[in-house]
């Protein structure tokens, strides 16, 4: 199967006019999106737009009702999350999905064995490449205080940090982070997303993210999807995106919807 | 019962990989240790650790699958494939080894339980529970029905053989006695490095977030129904030994209470710690047997009131006397 080639070169992910509904509500509607790789695309919207359904059907937690999704050039659309992760796809979660009863180092390590395809019942789990591997993700995400302490016991932020460090650990193409600040009190928003952002710079990645915040959105993204009602109803740079007059009205509320 | 075991304080162990020289010696004495000691034991008290080694092994199995944060209430099924494959394989084959006949037990019920893996990894909790009791019954009830087999009796198995050589009447006990615990110090160190295996740690994980271990590219099915086969095989071994020094087998071997009690050994256990296992059996073992000279109407509630202690006191098994703190 060729990759989907345009002008600004070859896509890494296509979601190609896909459907989705929950009964009478309707999650997805003729979603089209294009994402190439470097980009680091905000996706906004009220609360029930359809910001994560988006996430859970490129990640293959839902299966879209109808149209396509494709990634790197490869159909996408009925693998499970497992075979679309080991294509290069990872996420983080809105709610950190972390084992509370491992240490933080251990997390890890499940991630870095997750990662090799075949589990062994001999490599050992603590074997040193993998503690290095891990110690390099948690010094890029300043967790290396929390090494050895249980995950149950950590402060949200540095939860929502691990479970992005996790899925980092496979160095997938494409990231799918699901609102990594939420939850987050807003004086430490701009510097989680600092450490984020240079945790991510180490390595060539394509970044999706969901996100309340715009003033988060104005300064992180380098594009942004708005949606509404499950449509994209904006899609462009985040100033032209933000100040369209449907985001202004929809999304961050600056226009009385009518 | 819940088949997860809630985890009050203090991280799991993984423990670190260099240390698996230092496991093997320390097994080694462990076996020396035993032998020796088997040596001059009564009678009576190395048969009685011989059942526990090989009853021991079937919840080391158990041990196994709770880890990933199932409890399987039908062991009794494998335990039973392993005895009965070794008695017929000695009485209607004529091999005779010990040694072969545990391998014999230990293969054929990796091969009763591997039809049933892929069915059982999608359940959990109390339907895994159930699904594999009622495997165990239905097994316990074909085996009643079958003549061939011995019906409701059972039949005797003859005395074995050990490479090559023949057991004279007062030696028998005590070399089954060495082989039982030599193979059981074996699966004890084989399971010490699966458990801190890269598959034992993603077992970990499936225990507590399957959603994630998907979403980090693993395979929770996969590594439930491994599990699964990896339990079955403990059993089969320890079916086929325990059945070699009984002599004789019958479908209690497949009856609920008997997979009852290689839960209790398991919970007493604990899961953090293999040798655990073996002195969980013990003890349930030395229980048994003063009760029910004791006690003989009673001896059940000894051990229940014995187990209500340890999940009240050691909520994390016997196991986490010596695995508490380690690691911090």
């Amino acid at each position: 199967m060729s990759a989907d080639i345009s002008e600004a070169g070859p896509t890494l992910l296509h979601v190609d006019r896909v459907n989705k509904r929950f009964g009478a509500v309707v999650a997805a509607a003729e979603i089209m999106l294009i994402v190439y790789p470097g980009e680091c695309v905000s996706l906004i919207g009220s609360n029930g737009a359809g910001k994560t359904t988006l996430v859970n059907m490129i990640t293959g937690y839902l299966k879209p009702d109808d149209g396509r999704i494709s990634f790197d050039g490869r159909d996408i659309t009925a693998l499970a999350p497992r075979e679309i992760t080991r294509l290069g796809v990872a996420r983080s979660f809105q709610i950190p999905q972390l084992y509370g009863e491992l240490t933080v180092l251990d997390n890890l390590l499940v991630a870095n064995a997750c990662h090799d395809q075949r589990l062994s019942f001999w490599q050992p789990a603590q074997r040193p490449e993998a503690i290095d591997r891990a110690e390099r993700l948690l010094e890029r995400f300043r967790l290396s205080e929390h090494r050895g302490r249980r995950v149950a016991e950590l402060p949200g932020g540095v939860r929502k940090l691990l479970d992005i460090a996790m899925a980092l650990t496979g160095a997938p193409k494409l990231l799918l982070l699901d609102e990594p600040t939420s939850g987050v009190s807003a004086e430490e928003k701009f510097p989680m997303m600092d450490t984020i952002m240079s945790a991510l710079g180490h390595e060539a990645m394509t970044v999706l993210f969901v996100e309340h915040d715009m003033d988060i959105v104005e300064r992180y993204a380098s594009r942004v999807v708005a949606f509404y009602a499950g449509r994209v109803i904006a899609d462009g740079a985040p100033d032209a995106a933000l100040a369209d007059d449907a985001v202004r009205r929809y999304v961050t509320g600056e226009l009385l919807a009518q | 019962m819940t088949a997860s075991v809630t985890v009050p304080s203090a991280p799991v162990v993984v423990r670190a990989a260099p240390r698996r020289f230092g496991l093997v010696v320390l097994a080694a004495g462990a076996f020396v240790l035993l032998a020796a000691a088997g040596y001059v034991f009564p009678r009576w008290l190395t048969f009685l650790l011989t059942m526990a080694a090989g009853n021991g092994l079937v919840s080391l199995g158990i041990v196994a699958l709770m880890r990933g944060g199932v409890v399987p209430f039908g062991q009794g099924m494998v335990f039973a494939a392993g005895g009965y494959t070794a008695a017929l394989v000695y009485n209607k084959l004529g091999f005779t080894d010990a040694l072969g006949l545990a391998l014999f037990g230990g293969i054929a019920a990796v091969l009763v339980a591997a039809p049933f893996a892929p069915l059982l990894s999608r359940y959990r909790g109390i339907f895994f529970a159930m699904l594999t009791l009622a495997l165990s019954m239905v097994t316990y009830g074909l085996l009643m029905k079958l003549d061939a087999l011995g019906g409701s009796d059972g039949f005797n198995v003859g005395r074995p053989t050990l490479l090559g050589q023949k057991l004279p009447d007062d030696r028998v006990g005590y070399t089954l006695y060495l082989l039982t615990i030599f193979v059981a110090t074996v699966a004890a160190v084989a399971m010490r490095i699966f458990f801190d295996s890269t598959r034992g740690l993603v077992t970990l994980a499936v225990r507590e977030n399957e959603l994630r271990v998907e979403y980090l590219g693993g395979s929770v099915r996969q590594a439930m129904a491994i599990n699964f086969v990896v339990a079955a095989f403990c059993a089969g071994l320890g079916g086929a030994l325990v059945v070699l020094s009984l002599g004789h087998i019958e479908p209690d071997f497949s009856f609920w209470t008997t997979s009852g009690e290689f839960v209790f050994v398991a919970i007493l256990a604990g899961w953090q710690s293999v040798a655990a296992v073996f002195i969980a059996s013990t003890v349930l073992e030395i229980v048994r047997s003063f009760s029910s000279a004791y006690f003989p109407n009673t001896w059940q509630l000894a051990l229940g009131l014995f187990l209500l202690f340890v999940i009240r006191f050691l909520p994390r098994g016997i196991g986490s006397l010596w695995t508490k703190r380690r690691g911090h």
